[in-house]
C-alpha cells in the first residue's frame, strides 16, 4: 500500500455540500487521478469544519494550510499548483482559520484518561493548588479570582470570588466546601461531561476552595442518575488521596482537606442551594429563604461554599494562567467561556465551549453548522426551563450574562435547545411548564398551584379551546408566580410563558382565534382531510383508521368524518398516493 | 506511588511525565507505538463505544499492531459518536467519527495500517488553552 504525501481534507458538513463540496471532492480525485498522482495524494470528505460562512472549506495535510470558499472549478488550480509545483493559491488561501471554540473548563475532556491521575499531572494538574498552597495567602488567592471577573456558571452569575469572600469572613471553626453536581435542565449534559471526562479538576479546585474560606470538608452533591460520573469521581479521590493531594498535609504545606460524595435522587429543585443543602442533611429537598446565605448559615448551620461543577473546573487554569490571560477572553462584565450543551434541531449537536461574547449567530450557523434538514431557523431556548426564547433579531446580540436577561432569557447552566419552523411556540412553553409541575417541590403556593394553573391555560390554549383573554390571564399569572415564590425555580418557571408570548403572539393568537397550531403540532388543532383528486379508493386509510371514520366504496373518492377523527395519522401513514393531507 | 511531598516535587513528576509522552508522540525507537483514544462518556457509551473499543483493543492484538487503546472523556462530536482518535507516531492526531466495528476495521487496515486516510474525519474545532498567549 502506498504511503501518500499529501491529503486533501474537503468538509461534508451540510453547508459545504450544499455547495457542492461533493463535486468539488469528485473533481480534485479526477484532477489527480488525470495527473497521475493517485499514489501521492489522497482527497478524504470529512465532518464539518465549524467554518459554514468560508466554505467549501480544504484542509492540505501535513501542511496545515486551508483553502476557503472553493469551487468545484477551482480543483484543477488545487491540484497543478499546490500539489504538483508546490505553490500555495493564493487567491483561495485562508490563513489564520478562526476557529470559535476556546476549551477553558473542558480543557482535558476527550483528551486526558479520566481514570488515571498521571495524565492530568501531566497537563499541568494540581499545579495551581500547589502554587496556592505554597505561595499565596488565601486573601491573595481570593482577590486574584475577584479580579479574573469569573462568574457563577451555574446559572445566577454570582461573581466567584466574591462568595468565597463572604464565606472566608465568617468566623467558624468548621466550614464546608460544596459542589454543585446537581444537573437537571432537560437538554443539558455539561457538567456530566466534565466530571466524566476530567474529574481531577473540579477536586483540585475544591482544595482551592477549601484553603481560601478556611474550610477541610468538601462534599459533592452529584444525583444518582449520574452513575459513570459518580464511578470516575470516586476513582479520582482515591488517587488524589494516595498521591497526596488530598488529605492531611497536602504537598507539605500543613493544609489539610478531604471530599467526600452525597448522592441526590434527580429531583431539578435540589440544584437550588439550599435545597441542595437540606437533602444533604437528609430532610425533604426543599429549599429555605435567604437569608441566611450558606455563606454564613449551610450545611448542618455551619458556614458553607457551593460553587457549580463548570465555575470550578475554571479555577485551576486561572491560578496557573493567571488573571490577564483568563480576562483577556470573553467580555468585560462577563470574563471567560461558557460550555453549551447544544441541542435540537442543529446540524451538529454537540458539547461546545465558547468565549463569551460569541453570538447565537456564530454559536449555531458556523459552529452548530446550520439548522437540520435546511429549515429555516425559528427560536433557541437558552436557561432551559428556567430561561426564554430568543429568536432571528437576537441571532447579532453577543452571549454574556447581562444580555441574555435584557433579551428575556437567561444564560443559566447551559443548555441550548435550538427551534425550527416545525416547532410550536405554544406547545415549546407548555413542555418546559410540564417539566416544572413536576419539579415543583410544593412547598410554596405561587409554585405549586400557579404553575399547574399555566400549564393548564396552556392546555385550553393548545387544544382549540383558548379564549382572548388567557393571554392577558397568563401573562398575570406567570408576574404573579414570579414575584412571590419562595426559590429560583418558581420565580423563573414562567419564563418560557412569557417570552414565548412576547417573541410568537401570532402563534398564540393563531391557536385562540383560527383555532389553528401554524407548526402542525398541536393534534387537537388539525383537521385531517382526503384530496379528492389524489384518492384512488384503495380503502387502504378506511382499514387503517381505528375509529371507523373514514367511509367510502371501493374505486370511489372516500371521506374522514371530522366529528369521529382522533387525529392519529395513522389513514395519512398508509396512504400511498398522497391523497390524506393536514391541515 | 508514594505521596507528593512538595510544589517542587509535582513539577519533577509532571516533567518525567512529559517527556516520556512527547518520546512517544517523536516515534522513538523505544515506543514506537500507536495512540487509540476512544471518547467514553456516559452518552458515548450508549452510543456503542464500549463496542468500538473493545473491537479495537481486541483487533489491534489480533493483528500484531503495537497500539495503546484508552478511555477519554467526552470530545464534544456528540453528532458523530461513537469517535475515536487515532495518533501514529510523528503525524498529528486524528480524530473519526461514526466509528462503529466497520469503520474501525476500515481504520486500522488503511489508515493505521496504510497512512491512508478514510471518510468521517472530524476536524478540531476548537483551540485549547495551550494555544491562546
Amino acid at each position: 500500500m502506498s504511503e501518500y504525501k499529501l491529503h486533501l481534507l474537503v468538509c461534508g458538513g451540510t453547508s459545504c455540500r450544499n455547495l457542492q463540496s461533493d463535486t468539488l471532492a469528485e473533481n480534485l480525485k479526477t484532477e489527480i487521478d488525470k495527473q497521475g498522482l493517485t499514489d501521492v495524494a489522497q482527497v478524504v470528505k470529512t465532518g464539518c469544519f465549524g467554518l459554514c460562512d468560508k466554505g467549501t472549506v480544504v484542509k492540505v495535510i501535513p501542511e496545515n494550510i486551508f483553502y476557503a470558499h472553493v469551487k468545484p472549478e477551482d480543483a484543477k488550480d488545487i491540484v497543478e499548483e499546490h500539489i504538483i509545483k508546490g505553490r500555495k493559491v493564493e487567491r483561495l488561501l485562508y490563513t489564520d482559520p478562526d476557529k470559535k471554540q476556546i476549551r477553558i473548563a473542558l480543557r482535558n475532556c476527550g483528551i486526558i484518561d479520566p481514570e488515571n491521575i498521571n495524565e492530568y499531572i501531566e497537563r499541568n494538574g494540581y499545579e495551581a493548588l500547589g502554587k496556592v498552597l505554597s505561595e499565596m495567602t488565601p486573601e491573595e488567592a481570593i482577590k486574584l479570582l475577584i479580579d479574573s471577573g469569573l462568574r457563577g456558571r451555574g446559572g445566577g452569575g454570582f461573581p466567584a470570588g466574591i462568595k468565597w469572600d463572604l464565606t472566608r469572613k465568617v468566623e467558624s471553626s468548621i466550614k464546608f466546601v460544596v459542589c454543585n453536581a446537581d444537573e437537571g435542565d432537560p437538554g443539558a449534559f455539561m457538567d456530566r461531561s466534565i466530571l466524566e471526562g476530567d474529574p481531577h479538576s473540579v477536586l483540585e479546585a475544591m482544595a482551592i476552595n477549601g484553603y481560601c474560606t478556611g474550610s477541610n470538608y468538601g462534599l459533592i452533591y452529584i444525583r444518582a442518575e449520574y452513575p459513570l460520573a459518580i464511578e470516575r469521581l470516586k476513582t479520582a479521590i482515591k488517587q488524589a488521596r494516595e498521591y497526596g493531594f488530598l488529605g492531611n498535609n497536602i504537598l507539605g504545606t500543613g493544609f489539610s482537606f478531604d471530599i467526600e460524595m452525597r448522592y441526590g435522587a434527580g429531583a431539578f429543585v435540589c440544584g437550588e442551594e439550599t435545597a441542595l443543602i437540606h437533602s444533604m442533611e437528609g430532610l425533604r429537598g426543599e429549599p429555605t429563604m435567604k437569608p441566611p446565605f450558606p455563606s454564613v448559615e449551610g450545611y448542618l448551620k455551619k458556614p458553607t461554599n457551593v460553587n457549580n461543577v463548570e465555575t470550578y473546573a475554571n479555577i485551576p487554569v486561572i491560578f496557573s494562567k493567571g488573571v490577564k490571560w483568563f480576562a483577556k477572553i470573553g467580555t468585560e462584565k462577563s470574563k471567560g467561556t461558557k460550555v453549551f450543551a447544544l441541542a435540537g434541531k442543529v446540524n451538529n449537536v454537540g458539547l461546545i465551549e465558547v468565549p463569551l461574547g460569541i453570538t447565537l449567530r456564530e454559536v449555531i450557523f458556523e459552529i452548530g453548522g446550520g439548522i437540520k434538514g435546511g429549515k429555516k431557523f425559528k427560536a433557541v431556548q437558552t436557561g432551559g426551563p428556567s430561561g426564554g426564547c430568543l429568536t432571528e433579531k437576537d441571532l447579532d446580540t453577543p452571549i454574556d450574562y447581562d444580555n441574555l436577561i435584557a433579551a428575556g432569557s437567561m444564560m443559566g447552566s447551559g443548555g441550548m435547545i435550538i427551534m425550527d419552523e416545525d416547532d410550536c411556540m405554544v406547545d415549546v412553553a407548555k413542555f418546559f411548564l410540564d417539566f416544572t409541575v413536576e419539579e415543583s417541590c410544593g412547598k410554596c403556593v405561587p409554585c405549586r398551584v400557579g404553575n399547574k394553573r399555566l400549564h393548564e391555560l396552556l392546555n385550553k390554549i393548545t387544544s382549540g379551546n383558548g379564549a382572548k383573554e388567557d393571554i392577558d390571564r397568563l401573562i398575570n399569572l406567570s408576574n404573579v408566580i414570579k414575584d412571590t415564590s419562595l426559590c429560583g425555580l418558581g420565580q423563573s418557571s414562567p419564563n418560557p410563558v412569557l417570552s414565548t408570548i412576547k417573541n410568537f403572539r401570532n402563534e398564540y393568537d393563531a391557536h385562540i382565534d383560527d383555532k389553528k397550531c401554524p407548526a402542525g403540532v398541536c393534534k387537537a388543532l388539525m383537521t385531517y382531510f382526503i384530496v379528492e383528486e389524489n384518492c384512488v379508493g384503495c380503502t387502504a386509510c378506511a382499514r387503517a383508521c381505528p375509529v371507523g371514520a373514514i367511509s367510502g366504496e371501493r374505486k370511489e373518492i372516500h371521506y374522514i368524518d371530522p366529528a369521529l377523527c382522533i387525529k392519529c395519522g395513522a389513514c395519512e401513514e398508509r396512504c400511498k398516493f398522497n391523497a390524506v393531507i393536514v391541515k | 506511588m508514594g505521596k507528593v511531598r512538595s510544589l517542587n516535587d509535582l513539577k519533577n513528576m509532571r516533567e518525567k511525565l512529559k517527556s516520556k509522552a512527547s518520546l512517544r508522540k517523536k516515534g522513538g525507537q523505544t515506543e514506537k507505538v500507536v495512540q487509540v483514544k476512544v471518547a467514553m462518556a456516559t452518552c458515548c457509551i450508549a452510543s456503542g463505544s464500549r463496542e468500538t473499543m473493545n473491537y479495537l483493543t481486541d483487533e489491534l492484538e489480533k493483528r500484531n499492531i503495537d497500539a495503546e487503546v484508552t478511555q477519554t472523556g467526552c470530545m464534544g462530536y456528540c453528532y458523530a459518536e461513537p469517535t475515536v482518535e487515532v495518533t501514529i507516531p510523528g503525524k498529528d492526531a486524528v480524530i473519526f467519527g461514526y466509528v462503529d466495528e466497520k469503520k474501525a476495521d476500515e481504520i486500522i487496515e488503511k489508515y493505521i495500517k496504510g497512512g491512508e486516510l478514510v471518510e468521517g474525519i472530524i476536524p478540531v474545532n476548537y483551540k485549547n488553552i495551550e494555544e491562546i498567549n
